[in-house]
């Protein structure tokens, strides 16, 4: 790791692009991921002919859509010619994993400017036929046969937390209604309402113990990112993001064979490796997006990446800690709970909503202290995480 | 019946809404169980009364093997 890296060129975000998360009955997959990537280049001021190689995290359009070889499909339209187009899926990482093979690719030398997107199309299938496709990014010969669908599997891990922490209803329910409140004022987010305690107590059961509003949304939406070598970052903009650590790590797909389901050995070695390259501890962090797809898994990560920890990130949680004013802000946008989750376009959403709070753009969810932000994006029940460290142009 | 595939509950969920291959058998039960031969798995529990549902710790009875998936009852 460190023999390779010597070799490595520091890597900038120099432009982000988002769509709004919603359901959008007149938009597809297409026309979403182009919007994402205009925006990105004209927040940077770049030309399409400019752009070296394109990578596209994307979880299930052919399920969703019925549309395959996705990248050279977004990537013409956007105007893109003659470069390599690749599609990555990883789950609900696929964008992060999109992001962490550009950023290597930049950093290694081949590219000088490179996009990313993400993007996802999920509305136009029923719930429980999405359900059934979210179920194969599980291992469908023994979980999802057995009939577990994702909030089944993450309600296992909730039960287990608490049986092992003392974790309760309340504090599940605590991260619900703070990710609600921070996407209620985020113009892109999927569902800008505010909720209480006793709403999110008393949601319709979906897989007990947890209810609707512990469960992300079923969106559509998209979004990208511009990379350039950071000596070069300069000459498109003052606004660029310097990308301190990307590390991606991976497991076995089956919850049941995990030793420990209260925590993702993914999460925690993607964690260790992002800390180590960017020679930061968890307490220098800012901020974080956490890739909140259940109520659950904001409180495993918190800890699983050491912010707080084993067993407390209940009590972190409801107790304001990561509130926006907050010690640890965790999720400003609204989370995959309240900003939505269209799961191939979340994790290059995160990072654009990182490098927001960097430049100070986020408007009334701005946080105090904003040079170092950490978005980690997962996949499945834990068998992909992708941990990106980026730091504000000073 | 095989005693050899009686286990213990290491957790469980009641899943209210379920893929479309499986609607017809909402709420069902799922639960992740220890075997004694150290083997961990995941198990439909048969059952839809509030008294014939498992929770963490308890012992729980191999019941039938059916279309790939292993069916467990409440040990009584």
């Amino acid at each position: 790791m460190d023999v390779i890296l010597k070799y490595m060129r520091p890597v900038a975000v120099i432009g982000i692009g988002k769509t709004a998360f919603g359901a959008f009955p007149d938009r597809d997959l297409r026309s979403l991921a182009v919007e994402a990537i205009r925006h990105a280049m004209d927040d940077t001021v770049i030309a399409p002919l400019e752009v070296q190689a394109f990578y596209l995290g994307n979880f299930a359009g052919p399920s969703f859509v019925g549309q395959n070889h996705l990248a050279p499909y977004v990537g013409t339209a956007a105007g893109f010619e003659a470069i390599p187009c690749t599609r990555i899926e990883d789950a609900c990482a696929s964008s992060g994993s999109a992001f962490f093979h550009a950023w290597q690719s930049v950093a290694a030398g081949i590219y000088d400017v490179v996009a990313v997107a993400g993007v996802e199309k999920m509305t136009s299938q029923t719930t429980p036929r999405v359900t059934e496709i979210l179920a194969g990014a599980g291992d469908m010969s023994g979980e999802g046969r057995a009939g577990a669908t994702f909030p089944a599997l993450f309600a296992m891990i909730a039960r287990r937390h608490m049986y092992q922490y003392g974790t309760t209803r309340e504090h599940l329910a605590a991260v619900a209604v703070k990710n609600h409140a921070n996407g209620a004022k985020n113009p892109l987010a999927h569902m800008r309402k505010v909720i209480t305690l006793e709403q999110a107590m008393a949601g319709k059961p979906i897989s007990d113990p947890l209810t609707v509003y512990d469960c992300s949304l079923i969106s559509d939406g998209a979004a990208a990112v511009i990379l350039v070598p950071l000596d070069q970052a300069k000459r498109y903009t003052s606004r660029f993001a310097r990308v301190l650590a990307v590390a991606q790590t991976s497991d076995h797909v089956a919850l049941d064979t995990k030793k420990d389901i209260t925590e993702f050995p993914a999460v925690r070695s993607a964690g260790e490796k992002a800390y180590q390259m960017a020679g930061l501890r968890p307490g220098e962090i800012d901020f974080a997006e956490l890739h909140d797809c259940f109520t659950i898994a904001e409180i495993v990560a918190s800890e699983d990446l050491g912010f707080v920890e084993k067993g407390q990130g209940g009590p972190f949680a409801a107790g304001g800690c990561s509130a926006i004013g907050g010690p640890k802000p965790i999720n400003t946008s609204g989370g995959l709970k309240s900003k939505g989750h269209p799961v191939g376009a979340t994790g290059v959403g995160q990072i654009c909503d990182i490098v927001m709070q960097l430049r100070g753009d986020a408007g009334e969810r701005q946080v105090a202290r904003h040079r170092i932000g950490l978005a980690q994006n997962l996949g499945g029940s834990g068998a992909t995480c992708v941990v990106t460290i980026l730091e504000g142009a000073q | 019946m095989n005693p050899d595939r009686d286990g213990t509950v290491y957790t469980e969920t009641i899943v209210y809404s379920p893929p479309e291959q499986y609607a017809a058998d909402a709420p069902y039960q799922i639960a992740i169980i220890d075997l004694s031969n150290g083997e961990r798995v995941t198990v439909r529990v048969l059952g839809k009364n509030a008294d014939e549902r498992v929770y963490i710790g308890d012992r729980v009875t191999f019941v039938e093997d059916k279309n790939g998936v292993a069916y467990y009852k409440r040990a009584d």
